[in-house]
């Protein structure tokens, strides 16, 4: 018999992205998609769409009589506007999941659930250390989408301990960017202007939507691993680099009036109030246990991943080429200057020694 | 649909060489040139056309004997063409950093040169036994910690970048004070300092990076002058733990002349607090002439680096027992004092 999968928040950019992948696979029978949104593309034929809230009786049934062997959680939203408010958002994340989990407790074939979370779940604070494995302790951060993430993992793992006979991989995901990733942070490079906090330059990590594609398939489809793992790609890269890269001004505040700048922006930006914090402490996790247990590496770079987004959704104001030809032309003005000056003090010996011929056209 | 990353997954530098000789840090394209060197490249081979050889693609500036003399102005020149390539990287954001945000690059070319006229002309600092310092490989280096603000840090790390024959960064643990603070947070992460905490530590040192720590902490730095070169406890010694737990050499390190460069002569502990800060110096100059009293005076300085304190051969379940934890911090407290207390007999004068 192949795989019965389910997964929630299916209507998004990722779920999309996974459903498709997942009616593809030979060896998954059945794929249920839950979101009570409607896709942007329709779902393919094999799909069913279960177009209902996390709380809905019907998903409870699907559960039980469905067969469903894997549950995919990705309904966890960090948009507090999309979802109505930031009262309904936490309604959605936090409660959806416990109802959910209830469902998933009473599903009788079920043998494995996969968390999408977030490195949000560290927090982002001066004190941090510099590099977080899954293991370290964490001050919780206290509001927004990272306290209902910190939630919804702890769910999760309750439901670990009472259902043993279920695999429970907990995948905590770094920002995602991509040429389709619709998120906070992808909204925010989009601006005209990237407001920062003046005086500090966060490390930042980023995820290829392709790797999380990647990653929630291997998940799903390969040897279970149960455990939490960090998914991010390699390297760093800090904000004013991603600024440059992205080809934006960015625009330094003052700490003082950041929370008024980010109201502001939060009008068109959509974010919850501890990614202003992020913006200014930044965040680094360690993805070794992902590559040891999970036997997964991102494809790409943190930085290949922000400049192939800022590639296909930006224009950079400055290119390369730009740069080098006003280096070129500055270093060729500074280089005639030099070669008059010191004509000017060798008159015998006009412009070189041996053999002008090899005066330099620059 | 996929697409594949640029590969290789790390980015190739540019095989060029500049004016120096050295090798060209702009990214490279498709064809192993930055966008600088490729344009020289091609019109170097349409200015030799006429010639049967074409350059060869790792020169393309022409050779030597063919640029003209510039006398004196040639450095100034080869300077002129570095900041720009710098600033070019900068402007495109082309520079990597590690995962701690340690900017090489950034170090390289402006932080270092910032601080090497205090380190060679203010307070002629002579640095000693710098044959105790790995040229690669994990250790532990331990200081005293002095002088109001932390120059001796930054001396130390400048000594071993500069002076050490391997050019060793020093990656420094720092109070959290510091990633507090705007302006001063994104430079400690980018001199390639990070947060005094045994996490970060121990992988620096499993990375087998060269780690300092200043275990007096804010009692050393914000010390009166009355009580100078007299050192203060050593913290609780968990610097010693992530020696034993990593089994990194300790090399303590003995600074003489930061004393000198600020004398507190008394500290506004309220007007502290108010600030926030650990404590609110007073010295003969500040805050009586206003900035001009940030001018550190120019003691003369001399840094001496002492024999390694091997850990490894006791190792890592040492750590369990408090005795070796106590006996070592003393240890290594100990050398430091008795080291300073030579070299300051050894000083001609505070200004020698």
């Amino acid at each position: 018999m192949g795989r019965r999968v389910l997964v929630t928040g299916a209507a998004r950019t990722t779920g999309r992205r996974l459903v498709g992948a997942l009616a593809e696979e030979p060896e998954v029978e059945r794929v249920v998609a839950v979101d009570d949104l409607e896709p942007q593309e329709p779902f393919p034929a094999k799909i069913e769409h279960l177009a209902v809230d996390l709380r809905s009786p019907a998903l409870v049934r699907t559960l039980q009589s469905a067969g469903i062997d894997t549950c995919v959680h990705l309904g966890v939203t960090a948009e507090p506007r999309a979802a109505g408010g930031r009262i309904t958002m936490k309604e959605r994340n936090v409660l959806g999941t416990m109802q959910l989990l209830a469902a998933a407790y009473h599903a009788p074939d079920l043998r494995r659930l996969v968390l999408k979370s977030t490195t949000a779940v560290y927090g982002a604070t001066a004190g941090d250390p510099a590099v977080w494995t899954e293991s370290m302790s964490h001050d919780s951060p206290r509001q927004g989408f990272a306290k209902d993430a910190i939630e919804v993992e702890d769910y999760v793992r309750s439901f670990d301990r009472r259902r043993p006979d279920v695999t429970v991989t907990v995948l905590r995901l770094a920002n995602q960017v991509g040429p389709t990733v619709d998120n906070p942070l992808t909204r925010y490079f989009e601006l005209p202007v990237c407001p920062t906090v003046l005086g500090f330059d966060p490390r930042l990590q980023f995820l290829h939507e392709e790797d999380t594609a990647e990653v929630l398939r291997r998940t799903i489809l390969g040897p279970a691993p149960a455990g939490t793992f960090n998914v991010a790609g390699d390297g760093v890269v800090l904000l004013s680099q991603a600024i440059r890269i992205a080809g934006k001004p960015p625009l330094p505040i003052p700490e003082p009036l950041v929370n008024w700048v980010a109201e502001m922006v939060g009008r068109t930006v959509d974010f919850s109030p501890e990614q202003v914090r992020f913006l200014q402490y930044g965040r680094v996790a360690d993805t070794s246990a992902a590559a040891d247990q999970l036997g997964f590496v991102p494809k790409w770079s943190s930085r290949h991943a922000f400049e192939d987004f800022a590639a296909t959704r930006l224009r950079r104001l400055v290119t390369e080429e730009q740069v080098g030809r006003v280096e070129d032309d500055v270093l060729g003005l500074l280089r005639q200057t030099a070669g008059w000056v010191a004509s000017r003090r060798a008159p015998g010996d006009p412009g070189g020694t041996e053999g002008s011929s090899g005066e330099v056209p620059r | 649909m996929s697409r594949e990353p640029p590969a290789p997954a790390t980015r190739e530098r540019c095989r060029a060489r500049t004016r120096k000789g050295e090798r060209c840090r702009n990214p490279a394209g498709p064809d192993g040139l930055c966008a600088r060197h490729r344009r020289q490249l091609e019109e170097a081979v349409a200015a030799d056309s006429a010639r049967p050889a074409a350059p060869e693609p790792g020169r393309p500036k022409p050779s030597p004997s063919e640029e003209p003399d510039l006398g004196p102005l040639g450095p100034v020149l080869e300077w002129a063409e570095e900041a720009l390539e710098f600033l070019g990287r900068r402007v495109l954001g082309e520079y990597e950093v590690d995962e701690f945000g340690h900017d090489p690059d950034l170090v390289e070319h402006v932080l270092a040169p910032l601080l090497r006229p205090l380190y060679r002309h203010w307070w002629r600092v002579e640095t000693r036994g710098l044959e105790h310092v790995p040229d690669s490989g994990p250790a532990l280096v331990v200081g005293n910690h002095a002088g109001t603000l932390p120059f001796d840090a930054l001396m130390v790390a400048l000594a071993l970048l500069d002076e050490h024959p391997a050019h060793r960064s020093l990656r420094m643990l720092a109070a959290d004070l510091a990633f507090n603070l705007p302006v001063v947070a994104p430079l400690a992460r980018k001199s390639g300092d990070t947060l005094a905490c045994a996490e970060d530590a121990t992988r620096l040192l499993e990375a087998g990076e060269l780690v300092g720590v200043w275990p007096e902490g804010y009692k050393g730095l914000g010390k009166p002058y009355r009580e100078r070169y007299r050192l203060q406890r050593f913290g609780r010694g968990g610097f010693v733990e992530i020696a034993l737990r990593t089994g990194a050499p300790i090399v303590p390190v003995a600074v003489v002349g930061s004393e000198e460069i600020y004398p507190m002569v008394a500290n506004l502990r309220h007007l502290a607090r108010l600030l926030g800060f650990p404590y609110f110096p007073v010295t003969p100059t500040f805050p009586l002439l206003g900035p001009l009293g940030a001018i550190p005076l120019p003691s003369k300085w001399v840094i001496e680096f002492c024999p390694p304190i091997e850990t490894a051969d006791l190792g890592p379940e040492a750590m369990l027992d408090p005795m070796v934890l106590f006996d070592l911090t003393d240890q290594v407290r100990d050398t430091i004092q008795q080291t300073v207390h030579r070299n300051l007999l050894g000083r001609r004068g505070v200004f020698g």
